[in-house]
């Protein structure tokens, strides 16, 4: 089992990242017109070294805290190109341009993910 | 409460909604006259406020709320028209005060919002639509 986990590993990882991220660039969006909000993101490249780098840490008693590798840990503000009256810092255009890069990219490692079950798969029938 | 994407844009949407009744409101009585100043009206404008998925801010979620709406403090516009039936026992009226052009500019930007908005959730539900055919 551990075996075609480790397979999927980097994919499965990238997907369930650039979700979270899909959610944050959707809240940006949704707070385009709201006075006063700080823009958000998460650093990928970071937070994908994080999740695959440490592993699930096991907890061996009750007292232990599990650790989560947790895109939240790099969550950072968006630094705004040209500041705004209000203190809104989202700008439409570099999160619209964002979010479909992240789209893309999700879509690639959902292939990715795809193209390997399907080998998985044809090896297992032994075609 | 955990928060989702349809949570996150469904609200954000209504809110940019509800801005535009305000708006067509304003501009349904950018020409109406009244008798006395107090009556007069004034355009109406929602608040926004940004709701957080979380108090510690940590997972980056937040959702738009219409915290109140208020009625804007402009001077409204009083004129001499002696002949009209509300005008007053000096003869004069007072006019609403909507700029029609502010109102139109804030009705572009409230749809605008509003397509982007709707964009990210459709965007966002064909991914997960993709997702869910994993490995067929």
């Amino acid at each position: 089992m551990s075996l075609i986990r480790d397979h999927l590993n980097v994919h499965a990882q990238a997907l369930q990242l650039r979700e979270q991220r899909g959610n944050i660039l959707a809240s940006n969006v949704a707070n385009a017109a709201t006075p006063g909000f700080k823009a958000r993101d998460i650093d990928f490249q970071a937070s994908l070294k994080q999740a695959i780098g440490s592993g699930e840490l096991k907890t061996t008693s009750v007292g232990h805290i599990p650790v989560s590798g947790n895109a939240g840990d790099q969550l950072q503000y968006r630094q705004p190109t040209i500041t705004s009256l209000d203190g809104n810092t989202v700008e439409m255009g570099v999160e619209q341009m964002e979010f479909a890069e992240n789209t893309v990219r999700y879509q690639s490692s959902l292939e990715f993910l795809n193209a390997k079950i399907r080998g998985l798969t044809r090896a297992m029938r032994g075609e | 409460m955990a928060m989702n994407v349809f949570d996150i844009s469904g609200r954000a949407m209504s809110a940019q909604m509800l801005r535009l009744n305000t708006v067509a409101s304003n501009l349904a009585n950018a020409n109406t006259v009244s008798t006395n100043k107090e009556d007069a009206y004034r355009a109406i404008r929602p608040v926004f406020e940004t709701e957080y998925n979380d108090q510690l801010q940590q997972t980056g979620l937040s959702t738009v709320n219409v915290t109140e709406v208020v009625q804007l403090d402009r001077e409204v516009t009083r004129s001499f028209q002696p002949d009209h039936p509300l005008a007053d026992s000096e003869g004069y009226i007072y006019e609403s005060a909507v700029n029609t052009d502010e109102e139109m500019v804030e009705m572009m930007e409230a749809s605008r919002q509003y397509q982007n908005t709707l964009e990210v959730v459709s965007t966002l539900r064909t991914l997960m639509a993709k997702t869910m055919r994993m490995g067929q």
